[in-house]
C-alpha cells in the first residue's frame, strides 16, 4: 500500500534526527519475509475447564447414555423434536443442538468430530491435564516446552525449509515471519512456550507503540535498528518488522467476508483477529486461542442452559471463522480440544464431575470430514474407565502428530512428541494427505 | 560491547591484593586493586572493570539497579564494603522495607487466621450448595458472601505479588531481595493450583524462603520440603505407600498410591539437576521415603503433617545410601541430608547462581570454585554467593552489562532509577505479568527460564517500550518525572544536558553515539506537524499511534474495562522534552541490559 510514503517520510525523519538512514534498506526487505512453511495454517482452540464431551457429541444411539443422564441428557434427534433434540450426524452420534452453526460444515465434509480422545494420564486435575495437553507429554511435568513450540523449533532445524537469510541486517531472524506463531492471549500459553519465537497479544490493537502525538516510535525504531547485532536489538528489529506487516494488513479497517458474523464475545473477537492475520498474509503458521467456562459441576443444563450457551458462542465463532476464511480454508485446519471429559453419570446437582476421555473437532479443507472418527468404547458399566468415565480409545498425540505431519509438513513427529510410542499406526486419518 | 574502558595494566599492577583482604578505600578513577587467587590454580586475575563500572555492576547484580544517589554512596563506601554489607542483610537497617508491612496486613497473619478470613470462593460455593439441600437459604446473602470471598482472594493474591515488587523497589537489603527472587523461582510454585495455594504462599515467602535465602541450603531445602505449598503443588499430599492402610475403599476410585512427582522434581529441579546421576529407581525410593509428608486438613490448621499410616515403612536405598526400615519421618530427613550434601547439588546450585549473578554462559572456572565453597561450607549460601560476587569473573569485562533484564528486573530497576515510592496496589505487579512473567504465575515446576534468549522476543520488546513510555507519561503508580530527583536540575537545562543526565541516571552512562544523537535531536518537525493534522495521516510510522489526533481511522474496539487499569493498555499524553527523553531511554535497548 503506502510503503513508498513510509520510506520517504521515515528517511526524512531520520535525516532530521541526524542519523544514517541505511537501516531503511533493510526495512524494505521486511515485506519480503519468507512465508511460513508450506503455506498451511493450524489454528488451535483450547476449551479450558473440561468440556462435557458426552453432551457435545451426543451418543444418542447408545441406550446407556440415557440411563446415565436422565436429567441432562440431550434428546435423540426426532423429526419433530425441533430445537430440543441432538442434530443427527450418522444415526448414532448427534451434535448438541447449540452446535447448529457447525452442522453445515459436517454436511459439507469439512468437519471431523473425534470421540473418546484425550490424554492417557489418569489425572483429574485441570491444572495437570491442561499442562499435559499443552506439553504433549502426559504425566511428565518438567517438560520445558509446549508441543506447538517444539513443532516450530524442530521444523526450523530442517535446512531446506529454512534457508538462512541474513539480508535483513543486524539481529536478522531466520527469514521467518515474526507472526509465524501467534497466541491471542495476554501471556504466551504453555503450548507455545519454548525456544521458537512466538507473539502473544490479547488483541491486534495492543500491538502498537503507545506514543500518541510524538515521534517516539520513529526514534525507538532507529535505536533498535542501529547498534550492535545482539539479542535485544534483533528482537527489536523483529518487532518493528512485525508492526509494519500488521499496519499493512490494516486491522482497523478489517471487514469480514459476507455472512461471517462473529459473536461479540471475547472468543468471537479473538477468532475474528485470527482470520485477519490469515487473510493479511503475515506469514502466520500456527495460531492459538482459548475459551473458558466449561467446568460445569452444577446445573449445566440440557438442550438449553449453561453448557448450551457456551456451545452456542463456541460454534458461532468457529462457523464465522470458517465463513470468513472462505477459500483460504483449503490451507487452514482448526482443531479444538479440552483437558479431559466429564463423568458419564450426571451428579446430584444436575452437573457433571471430572472425567477422562473427551472429544475434539478437526475442521478444514483437507480434513476427512462428514464422519465421526475414533472408536466408540461404549458406556456400559464394564466399558467405563474406572467404572465411571468415558474410556479413552485415541491418544491426543495421535491426532496432534497427524496434524503436524500431514497438515503442516513436519518430518519428525516423534521429536514433537518425545516418549510417544504410538506413532503413525495410531493415526485416525482425519487429514487427507 | 560499547562503553567499556579497560585499564588492564593498572589492573594487573593492582592484582596483588588478596580477595580476603579487608575492603580498602580507593582513589576514585582507578580500578579497585582487589583481585582473587583461584584455589584451583594459582592464576592471579585482575578486575577488568573500572571503578565506576564495578559500582554499577554490583548495584545491578546484587540488587535491582541504582536508585538516585546509590552510585555515589557505594563509591564512597567502597564497592567491596558494600558487597560485604549486602551479604549480611540482617545487619542492614531497613526502614523503607520495614515500613511496607502496614500496606500488606494479610501477609503478617498466621495460616489459620488466613484460612478463616479468606475463604476460597469455590469452597464457599460448595458449602453453600450443600447447605441449600438441607434447609432454607437466603440467596441474596449467599451471593454477597461469595462476592466478598472473590474480592478477598484476589486481594490476597495481589498483596503477595505486590509486596514482592515493593520490597525489591525500596528495601535496602537488595541482595536479600535478589536471593528471594532467585529461590522462589528455583523452588517455583504456581498460585492458581488449588483453592488454598495463596494462603500457603504467604508463609512460603515469609517463613520458608526469606529466612533462609542466604542461609544454609539444607535448612532451606528442609523448609521447602515441609511447606504445605510445595507438598500440595507437587502432589506429595496424594502420595501414599502402595498397599498402605490409608488406601481405604474411599480412595480406590481415585486410584491412589505412590506419586513420584515431588520426588522427581526434588532430584531433577531442586538439588542434583537433570544430569545429576540418579536413576528412575532412585526417584521411586525417594518417593517412598517421602510418603506420609502431607498437609493437615484445613479444619485442623492446614499445616505440615506426617501421616504415619500413609508412610512406606520398608527399607530403601537412595543413591547408594541404605535407609533402614521403620524410621518414619526420619526417612525424608535422611534423603534431604543426602541430597543437600551431594556434589551434583553443589554444582547445579552453583551453576544457577553464577548464571543469575554473572552471565548466561556461567564461566566454568567460577562454577568450579563456587561448588568447592558449597561443599567446604556445608552449603552455606552466603559463602557461595561471596565466592561468586568477589571473583574476577564477576568483575570481568565480558560480564559487564551481559545480562538481559527479566520482566521483574526491568520494572523494578526502572522504578528504582526513577526514585519511585512503593506501589501498594497490584498494578505494578500486573505490569510485570503483562511483560510475560507473573509473580507466582509460572505453571510448571521448573520456574521461569534463566537466560535472556528464552524471554526476549518481539512482543517482549514491545511491552518494555510501552512500559518506558507509560513511566514517562506518568501512568505508572508511584512514579512521576516531576518527583524524580534528577528533574530538579534537568527540567530547565539544555537538551544536551538533559540527555547527559538521563543517560547517566538511567543507562549508567553507557549509550552509543547513535543513541545519544537520537535522544539529543530536537522534536521531530514531521511528527509534530502530523500530530497537528497538517500532513495527512498516511505516514506509517505515526500511524502506529492509532489514536493520533487528526488521524482518520476508526477507533479500536472497546476494551473490557478490567484491562484498562493496566498502564500498558492506555495511550499516554504526547511526550515532549525531558519526559520524552526518559521514555525513550527506558524503552531503549541499553536499558534492557544490566
Amino acid at each position: 500500500m503506502n510503503r513508498r510514503i513510509f520510506v520517504r517520510s521515515g528517511a526524512l525523519a531520520l535525516v532530521t534526527l541526524g542519523l544514517d538512514p541505511t537501516f531503511l534498506r533493510r526495512t524494505a526487505f521486511a515485506a519480503e519475509l519468507k512465508r511460513a512453511g508450506n503455506g498451511r495454517v493450524l489454528i488451535v482452540l483450547f476449551q479450558r475447564g473440561a468440556a462435557d464431551a458426552l453432551n457435545v457429541i451426543v451418543p444418542h444411539g447408545d441406550a446407556d447414555y440415557y440411563r446415565l443422564r436422565p436429567g441432562i441428557g440431550i434428546a435423540p434427534p426426532a423429526r419433530s423434536a425441533g430445537a430440543e433434540g441432538a442434530l443427527d450426524l450418522d444415526g448414532f452420534f448427534g451434535l448438541h443442538p447449540a452446535l447448529a452453526p457447525l452442522e453445515p460444515l459436517y454436511r459439507r465434509g469439512l468437519l471431523a468430530p473425534i470421540h473418546a480422545v484425550g490424554s492417557p494420564s489418569a489425572t483429574r486435575s485441570h491444572f495437570d491435564a491442561q499442562d499435559y495437553m499443552e506439553t504433549g507429554t502426559p504425566d511428565r511435568k518438567s517438560t520445558p516446552d509446549g508441543w506447538l513450540n517444539r513443532y516450530l523449533a524442530i521444523r526450523g532445524t530442517c535446512e531446506e525449509c529454512s534457508p538462512p537469510d541474513r539480508s535483513s541486517g543486524p539481529g536478522a531472524h531466520d527469514g521467518r515471519s515474526p507472526f509465524r506463531a501467534v497466541a491471542l492471549a495476554e501471556q504466551t500459553p504453555r503450548i507455545l512456550e519454548g525456544p521458537a519465537q512466538s507473539v502473544a497479544m490479547s488483541s491486534l490493537d495492543d500491538f502498537v507503540i503507545r506514543s500518541t502525538g510524538s515521534d517516539a516510535a520513529t526514534r525507538l525504531e532507529a535505536l533498535y535498528r542501529s547498534g550492535s547485532a545482539d539479542l535485544v536489538h534483533g528482537a527489536g528489529s523483529e518487532l518493528f518488522d512485525a508492526m509494519k506487516l500488521l499496519r499493512e494488513a490494516n486491522p482497523q479497517r478489517y471487514q469480514p467476508s459476507v455472512g461471517a458474523e462473529y459473536p461479540r464475545s471475547p472468543f468471537g473477537q479473538r477468532l475474528r483477529q485470527i482470520a485477519q492475520l490469515v487473510k493479511a498474509d503475515v506469514g502466520m503458521e500456527v495460531a492459538f486461542a482459548d475459551v473458558g467456562g466449561w467446568d460445569t459441576h452444577v446445573n449445566q443444563g440440557g438442550a438449553t442452559g449453561q453448557l448450551a450457551a457456551r456451545l452456542r458462542d463456541f460454534a458461532s465463532a468457529i462457523a464465522a471463522l470458517v465463513t470468513d476464511l472462505d477459500d483460504r480454508m483449503a490451507d487452514v485446519t482448526i482443531v479444538t480440544m479440552s483437558e479431559f471429559g466429564r463423568m458419564a453419570r450426571e451428579n446430584g446437582t444436575r452437573g457433571t464431575d471430572h472425567g477422562h476421555a473427551g472429544s475434539m473437532f478437526v475442521i478444514g479443507g483437507n480434513v476427512d470430514g462428514g464422519k465421526v472418527h475414533g472408536r466408540w468404547p461404549g458406556l456400559a458399566p464394564d466399558r467405563l474407565h474406572e467404572g465411571r468415565d468415558l474410556a479413552l480409545t485415541t491418544d491426543f498425540r495421535a491426532v496432534f502428530g497427524e496434524l503436524v505431519t500431514r497438515h503442516l509438513g513436519a518430518q519428525h513427529p516423534e521429536l514433537v512428541f518425545p516418549g510417544y510410542t504410538g506413532g503413525q499406526r495410531e493415526w485416525l486419518g482425519v487429514v487427507r494427505s | 560491547m560499547p562503553g567499556l574502558h579497560f585499564s588492564a595494566s593498572v589492573a594487573a599492577a593492582a592484582a596483588l591484593a588478596s580477595m580476603l583482604s579487608a575492603p580498602s578505600s580507593m582513589a576514585q578513577d582507578r580500578p579497585l586493586p582487589s583481585a582473587a587467587i583461584s584455589p584451583a590454580s594459582t592464576t592471579v586475575l585482575a578486575r577488568e572493570q573500572n571503578a565506576d563500572q564495578q559500582v554499577l555492576h554490583a548495584l545491578n547484580r546484587l540488587g535491582f539497579g541504582p536508585r538516585p544517589g546509590d552510585q555515589a554512596r557505594v563509591r564512597a563506601m567502597g564497592v567491596d564494603a558494600w558487597i560485604d554489607a549486602q551479604l549480611q542483610p540482617e545487619r542492614i537497617a531497613d526502614a523503607p522495607g520495614d515500613a511496607l508491612a502496614a500496606s500488606y496486613p494479610a501477609l503478617a497473619l498466621p495460616l489459620p487466621v488466613l484460612l478463616e478470613r479468606y475463604p476460597p470462593p469455590q469452597v464457599l460455593r460448595r458449602d453453600q450448595q450443600r447447605n441449600a439441600t438441607t434447609g432454607p437459604v437466603d440467596s441474596l446473602a449467599m451471593a454477597a458472601q461469595l462476592r466478598r470471598a472473590r474480592v478477598g482472594i484476589v486481594q490476597l493474591g495481589g498483596e503477595l505479588q505486590s509486596m514482592r515488587v515493593a520490597r525489591a523497589v525500596v528495601s535496602e537489603r537488595q541482595l536479600q531481595e535478589v536471593m528471594v527472587d532467585f529461590w522462589e523461582n528455583h523452588f517455583n510454585i504456581y498460585a492458581n493450583k488449588g483453592p488454598y495455594m495463596r494462603h500457603w504462599l504467604v508463609g512460603y515467602d515469609r517463613d520458608v524462603i526469606r529466612p533462609h535465602a542466604l542461609g544454609h541450603f539444607r535448612e532451606l531445602l528442609g523448609a521447602v520440603a515441609h511447606s504445605p505449598a510445595m507438598l500440595f503443588y507437587l502432589d506429595n499430599v496424594q502420595s501414599i505407600a502402595d498397599r498402605s492402610r490409608a488406601a481405604g475403599p474411599r480412595d480406590s476410585v481415585r486410584r491412589r498410591g505412590l506419586n513420584e512427582n515431588y520426588a522427581r522434581e526434588l532430584l531433577e529441579l531442586h538439588t542434583l539437576g537433570v544430569d545429576g546421576g540418579y536413576s528412575q529407581q532412585d526417584v521411586i525410593e525417594v518417593a517412598r521415603a517421602l510418603t506420609g509428608w502431607t498437609v493437615a486438613p484445613v479444619q485442623q490448621g492446614g499445616g505440615f503433617l506426617f501421616r504415619r499410616a500413609a508412610h512406606d515403612a520398608g527399607a530403601k536405598i537412595v543413591l547408594g545410601h541404605h535407609l533402614p526400615a521403620g524410621r518414619g519421618e526420619a526417612d525424608g530427613e535422611a534423603v534431604l541430608d543426602i541430597l543437600a550434601r551431594h556434589p551434583a547439588t553443589a554444582r547445579f546450585i552453583s551453576t544457577k547462581l553464577v548464571r543469575r549473578l554473572v552471565s548466561d554462559s556461567a564461566p566454568a572456572s567460577l562454577v568450579e570454585r563456587a561448588s568447592a565453597t558449597f561443599l567446604r561450607t556445608d552449603g552455606d549460601i552466603r559463602e557461595v554467593v561471596r565466592t561468586i560476587v568477589t571473583s574476577p569473573e564477576f568483575f570481568s569485562a565480558s560480564a559487564y552489562r551481559a545480562k538481559v533484564k527479566s520482566p521483574f528486573e526491568t520494572v523494578v530497576s526502572a522504578l528504582r532509577a526513577m526514585g519511585a515510592s512503593a506501589d501498594p496496589t497490584p498494578r505494578t505487579a500486573q505490569i510485570i505479568a503483562r511483560l510475560g512473567q507473573p509473580i507466582f504465575g509460572h505453571l510448571a515446576p521448573d520456574g521461569y527460564p534463566e537466560t535472556g534468549d528464552s524471554w526476549i522476543n518481539s512482543g517482549a520488546i514491545l511491552g518494555r517500550i510501552n512500559f518506558g513510555l507509560a513511566v514517562a507519561g506518568g501512568t505508572v503508580p508511584g512514579v512521576s518525572i516531576s518527583n524524580w530527583p534528577e528533574s530538579a536540575t534537568l527540567a530547565t537545562a539544555s537538551r544536551e544536558t538533559q540527555v547527559d543526565g538521563v543517560v547517566r541516571a538511567l543507562l549508567g552512562g553507557d549509550a552509543s553515539s547513535d543513541t545519544r544523537a537520537l535522544l539529543v535531536a530536537g522534536e521531530n518537525p514531521l511528527a509534530a506537524s502530523l500530530a497537528a493534522g497538517a500532513a495527512g495521516s498516511t505516514d506509517d510510522m505515526v500511524a502506529s499511534t492509532a489514536t493520533a489526533p487528526g488521524a482518520t481511522r476508526t477507533m479500536p474496539a472497546r476494551r473490557r474495562p478490567d484491562r484498562r487499569a493496566n498502564p500498558l493498555d492506555r495511550g499516554a499524553a504526547p511526550l515532549t522534552g525531558l519526559d520524552l527523553i526518559v521514555g525513550l531511554a527506558l524503552g531503549s535497548p541499553e536499558f534492557q541490559r544490566r
